[in-house]
């Protein structure tokens, strides 16, 4: 029972906020409301027994990517509304009937799938977070290890671009120790 | 009782909500949110699918997914902060200098 009730309060309340987050004109509100949509989203990965993803979910989504957005909101005027120009409604159209063959083909899939086998099967009586460790350093884990060096080029990438221009440091003003030193050598 | 097809439902209306931001927005900041959207949907699909089938790939996938889009925040938002600098805005329409 609770379980239906969890369903359609969380689905309800995601679907809400991603809206706010779509359609929203103020860049804080979106993100806010992006935040607080992910963490109802890991609320649907506990749901369906996924304990560890919500974990991750929690973790990575929700402090980190979101922890990532929020400084970068610094570089960018965050309290100004954002003006758009409305797009060419052809293209608008042409890609939105596109995208909606695809979702009907993503929908029949499953109905012509009908006899899909467990590759990695979950087991009785085990954690989740046991089950997901064996299975990631088994039989995932060239691709584990692949995307750890992604991440690494990422962070790199992150830091090179974010960081150009930024050799002068922003905190301590370097004139003005110019001019202590000048003042030094007067004496 | 909630089965397979309410999850993939819900996770098809969070996805069209992406696509309708990531077509409809022309800021770039927007655009991104809204490309975490269409993979937060994705990620619901995937758990959903790994749950009703009892089979942990797709939680796998979920977790490859995630990190794709960390990597994917970190290169963009340094992309973003330097064609801020050089340009004082990010919106598409700006940034079109390429136009043949």
């Amino acid at each position: 029972m609770y379980e239906i009730v969890a369903f359609y309060l969380f689905s309800a309340l995601t679907i809400g906020l991603f809206l706010i987050t779509v359609l929203s004109k103020n860049v804080l509100y979106a993100m806010t409301s992006l935040a607080a949509g992910m963490v109802l989203i890991s609320g649907f990965f506990f749901l369906l027994g996924a304990d560890f993803l919500g974990v991750v979910q929690l973790i990575v989504y929700v402090g980190a990517i979101m922890a990532l957005y929020s400084f970068a909101m610094m570089f960018f005027d965050a309290t100004r509304d954002i003006k758009e120009k409305n797009t060419n409604n052809t293209w608008v159209f042409l890609l939105g009937g596109l995208s909606a063959l695809v979702l009907v083909l993503m929908f029949a899939g499953p109905i012509y799938s009908e006899n899909i086998q467990a590759l990695y099967p979950m087991h009785e009586g085990v954690g989740n977070a046991q089950d997901v460790g064996i299975v990631l350093f088994t039989k995932y884990l060239v691709p584990f290890e692949v995307a750890a060096l992604m991440l690494l080029v990422a962070m790199i990438a992150g830091i090179i671009l974010a960081g150009k221009k930024m050799d002068d440091s922003l905190t301590e003003d370097l004139s003005a120790d110019d001019e202590i030193m000048t003042a030094k050598d007067e004496k | 009782m909630i089965g397979l097809s309410h999850y993939l439902i819900v996770s098809a209306i969070l996805f069209s909500i992406g696509l309708v931001g990531v077509l409809r927005r022309r800021n770039l900041l927007m655009l991104f949110f809204a490309t975490e959207v269409m993979l937060n949907a994705v990620n619901i699909a995937f758990a959903a699918i790994s749950h009703y089938y009892n089979d942990l790939t797709g939680q796998m996938f979920a977790f490859f997914i995630i990190a794709v889009a960390a990597s994917e925040v970190a290169v963009g938002l340094g992309i973003l902060i330097v064609l801020y600098k050089k340009h004082g805005s990010l919106d598409l329409d700006d940034l079109a200098n390429m136009r043949g």
